[in-house]
């Protein structure tokens, strides 16, 4: 696609996509956002970028292959869920601990997992179908 | 695979295999003054709770004997195994098959869940197939393998549904508490019950008509032949008799059926011996036999006839485990075991032949042999049964039969002139003599002391795990009396058989040539079933995306509507709309309009598109902001992806007849119509609040979130979460997989 309003547009747009889905995800917990939505929007992101650089050269600014990522975020969530047991307690247990200031807790990696998942499904999909075109 | 080990390197597993399982034998061992004190050993690991189910053990009388058997001769087979093919490439994974077996059937002999036992129960259904098919290059052993599978299996499902009646109707799976509680005779279920119970027990121990996998399981090796006859596989369905007798048996239907069955079965599995010449074939008929008289046994009450079936249990797995080994041996020395093809092997094989003579003498119930105390045990409860006389008959024809089998294909190989073999017979290596051996040296041993050395352990069985007063004593000699007139008769009997064999085995024939094959029926079953198979799939499966769609949504369609007249909601509407929502439907509205009716692609991708966000904004209207993000952003990469896949194809051209438009309109509509009812239905009703108020009050204090929604998310239903993540990836991953062959065959 030769749009030069798009490929202008796209290097600023896919940036902010990208900051603002790992901002959602982060403040998911406690306003709307999450894992999910923030996914979604990040692969949004990079989406728009495919379609003004090119398929190729998403996935060359991606690095990883999406399904690896997908894969990664699933191990992540999956760990992240049975950590609980090494606490005693049932898994997807949530565990709170707190370094300084900030709470954390494995559900916090829960979100980030599905978070990758969810990046890594959806581009998939998307720059196959791309490709397959 | 490959094997670069030198052929024979895998021996070890097999003398391995050897020890754990003597090792087990002496394990239950130690376990036998505890017992036979009349304590039941326990163990209890935590399973499903929440349903009552647990992986229990016990050990009492009844599971002992078999957990002895099974481990005792276990051991031999191993042993046995090495020496009959340790050099076979694929050994280490017979072994480890043979293993696996092993201790499905000791845990199905030692459960305490009825569940548990199910469990055990299929496994050593699963492990018999992978040994009866283990030369799976040869159709035959693949076949007899499947056929074995199904039958066993399929009663196993029967005897799920069993349990599962039984734990209703108990109140539990637990069968201490089950066996101790008090009987299920005069329950509802209890018709549905045994007749399920039935089922899977005489599937798995080959009672007519299920008997015809039993022989085709002769396509296993030798070894597990022996072990799966002797003590194991064939056994499980008595022993989950015996197991249930205190809480099913008594009862006229129990008594009726077992004895018909188990009378049919032992004729007619010790007239089908007579006429074998394969001397495997042989004894696995006669294995039937022995199946079909402990049944009849089981089927009464009495304490003869119980501890009959407990003694023929014992004295079988001895002197059927020898048998078996010795034929192996003799098919492993000579390479034939056609009986007409073999004689004179007594110079050739001398070891071998002392372990044969004593077992056919057991098993022809000849005394001092343990093999005479069953039988006399088998007729003094006979006496004692409901319908004695057909069961005396049963008996005295069947033990007849086996006197005469012992003798044409089990002592005639050894005796008389030697004769060419496909290769001059030698005598079987250490490993192989070593199980018959012992184990045929137990049957005059156990005879003669048989009130010291059994009578504690089979006693326990009977008093404690079947609920007797008291059992029958085990002695060589009980004064003259009908069973010892009976024992005589057999003699004669089965000596007039044997003298006359060959005109009774021709006069068998002419008869069994009229009978229909009960194989051929399995077989001409099999493929009727695969014939209705495949006419099913081709009706229901045709292939065709719109027709799984129409049906699919058909169906919802007529759930909608059949439940909205059944049960017709109260309507109402509690406050006008505002204008903005109004607006809002209306764009929507429109939006879906335009996607019905427009040509072109990407009108009805916009279209779409319109809908989404129209319902998006809904969302926001009444306060759901996540899920109004969510809705925006799969709506957005929906219409990327529809406008990356649908833009490439032509423009839309309707190509449904009016017929077909109708009938879809008719399905759209009513589903349309019938959920915007529901949701208005549901709207005007009063929410029950208290899951609401649930996580609202919890959100923060147990999960240290605000937002509800993605509290639920990650913390309350995370596992919910990362099984949608799991769906949601590998949805892509298989587009992805099919996108990239359309692009390889367009290149």
């Amino acid at each position: 696609m030769n749009s030069l309003i798009l490929t202008v547009g796209t290097r600023f747009l896919t940036a902010l996509f990208l900051l603002f889905s790992v901002y959602v995800l982060l403040r998911g917990h406690n306003s709307p956002g999450g894992g999910f939505i923030g996914g979604l929007i990040g692969a949004a992101g990079l989406v728009l970028y495919g379609f003004s650089a090119g398929v190729s050269a998403a996935r060359a600014a991606l690095r990883v292959d999406p399904r690896t990522l997908g894969m990664w975020g699933m191990i992540l969530a999956l760990v992240s869920g049975l950590v609980s047991a090494f606490a005693g307690a049932g898994p997807f247990t949530g565990l709170w601990f707190t370094l300084g200031d900030v709470a954390l807790s494995n559900v916090l990696f829960f979100d980030i997992g599905v978070y990758m998942a969810v990046f890594g499904a959806i581009l998939t999909l998307v720059f196959a179908l791309e490709e397959a075109g | 695979m490959t094997h670069t080990a030198a052929p024979g390197a895998h021996r070890i597993f097999g003398y391995l295999a050897a020890l754990v399982a003597a090792g087990a034998a002496m394990l239950f061992a130690s376990m036998l003054p505890t017992v036979l004190a009349g304590d039941t050993i326990m163990a209890e690991i935590g399973w499903a709770p929440s349903m009552g189910i647990s992986l229990a053990f016990m050990i009492d009388g009844l599971a002992l004997i078999f957990a002895l058997l099974i481990s005792g001769i276990g051991a031999f087979i191993f042993l046995y195994a090495t020496g009959y093919m340790g050099d076979h490439p694929r050994f280490g994974r017979f072994v480890l098959y043979l293993f696996a077996f092993m201790v499905a059937m000791l845990g199905l002999v030692t459960a305490r869940d009825l569940i548990t036992l199910f469990l055990f129960w299929e496994l050593t259904s699963v492990t018999s197939y992978l040994l009866i098919g283990f030369d799976h290059d040869t159709p035959r052993a693949r076949r007899n393998a499947l056929q074995a599978m199904l039958i066993t299996a399929g009663g196993g499902l029967a005897l799920l549904a069993g349990f599962i009646l039984i734990g209703t109707a108990a109140g539990g799976y637990d069968l201490a508490v089950i066996l101790s509680g008090p009987g299920l005779q005069d329950h509802g279920l209890y018709g549905g019950i045994l007749v399920l119970i039935l089922l899977g027990a005489f599937t798995k121990s080959a009672q007519v008509p299920f008997h015809v996998w039993l022989p085709n399981a002769m396509a296993a090796p030798t070894p597990v032949s022996a072990y799966l006859h002797s003590a194991t596989m064939v056994k499980a369905g008595v022993y989950l008799l015996a197991r249930l007798h205190p809480v099913l048996g008594g009862t006229v239907p129990w008594t009726m059926t077992l004895t018909v069955a188990g009378a049919t079965t032992a004729v007619l599995a010790s007239v089908l011996a007579l006429r074998q010449t394969d001397m495997k074939q042989a004894l696995a008929y006669t294995t039937l036999m022995a199946l079909g008289t402990i049944t009849m046994c089981l089927a009464d009450s009495g304490p003869y006839a119980l501890t009959a079936a407990m003694m023929f249990l014992i004295v079988h797995s001895l002197y059927k485990a020898t048998l078996f080994m010795v034929v192996g041996a003799i098919d492993h020395g000579t390479g034939t075991r056609e009986v007409a093809r073999l004689g004179g092997l007594r110079h050739a094989m001398p070891v071998t032949v002392v372990a044969a003579v004593l077992a056919c003498a057991s098993m022809a119930g000849l005394p001092p042999m343990v093999g005479w105390i069953g039988k006399e045990l088998i007729y003094a409860g006979a006496t004692t049964m409901t319908v004695a006389p057909l069961v005396i008959v049963a008996a005295l024809t069947a033990n007849a039969l086996m006197f005469a089998v012992a003798g044409i294909i089990a002592l005639r190989p050894f005796f008389g002139a030697p004769r060419p073999t496909p290769h001059p017979a030698h005598e079987a290596p250490w490993q192989m003599l070593a199980g018959p051996v012992v184990l045929a040296c137990l049957g005059p041993l156990v005879g003669l002391w048989a009130e010291p050395l059994l009578a504690p352990l089979v006693g326990t069985a009977v008093t404690g795990s079947l609920a007797q007063d008291r059992a029958a004593g085990l002695h060589l000699w009980a004064g003259v009396n009908l069973p010892l007139a009976l024992s005589l008769a057999t003699f004669a009997l089965g000596v007039a058989i044997y003298i006359l064999r060959a005109r009774v085995i021709a006069g068998l024939d002419a008869v069994f040539a009229r009978l229909p094959v009960a194989d051929a029926a399995w077989d001409r079953g099999l493929d009727g079933f695969r014939a209705f198979a495949a006419w099913q799939t081709g009706v229901i499966q045709t292939g065709r995306l719109t027709r799984y769609m129409l049906v699919t949504f058909v169906v919802i369609a007529a759930v909608f509507v059949a439940t909205l007249v059944r049960m017709p909601p109260m309507l109402a509407v509690s406050s006008a709309p505002s204008a903005f929502l109004w607006l809002t439907v209306g764009v929507t509205a429109a939006g879906a309009a335009l996607s019905l009716t427009t040509a072109s692609r990407i009108a009805a991708i916009a279209g779409l598109g319109t809908m989404g966000i129209g319902v998006a904004v809904i969302f926001i209207y009444f306060g759901a902001p996540d899920v109004a993000t969510t809705q925006l952003m799969v709506e957005t990469l929906a219409a990327v992806m529809f406008a990356i896949a649908a833009l490439r194809l032509p423009a839309i051209v309707e190509r449904r007849g009016r017929g077909r438009q109708v009938v879809h309109a008719i399905v759209a509509g009513a589903i349309g119509a019938s959920v915007t009812i529901t949701v208005i239905a549901i709207s005007a009703t009063p929410m029950d609040r208290s899951i609401t108020t649930y996580f609202e009050e919890n959100s923060y204090v147990l999960a240290h979130g605000l937002n509800v929604v993605n509290v639920i998310l990650v913390d309350f239903r995370a596992l919910d979460t990362f099984g949608e993540v799991i769906v949601v990836l590998l949805a892509s991953f298989g587009a992805f997989t099919v996108l990239k062959r359309i692009r390889r065959s367009k290149t």
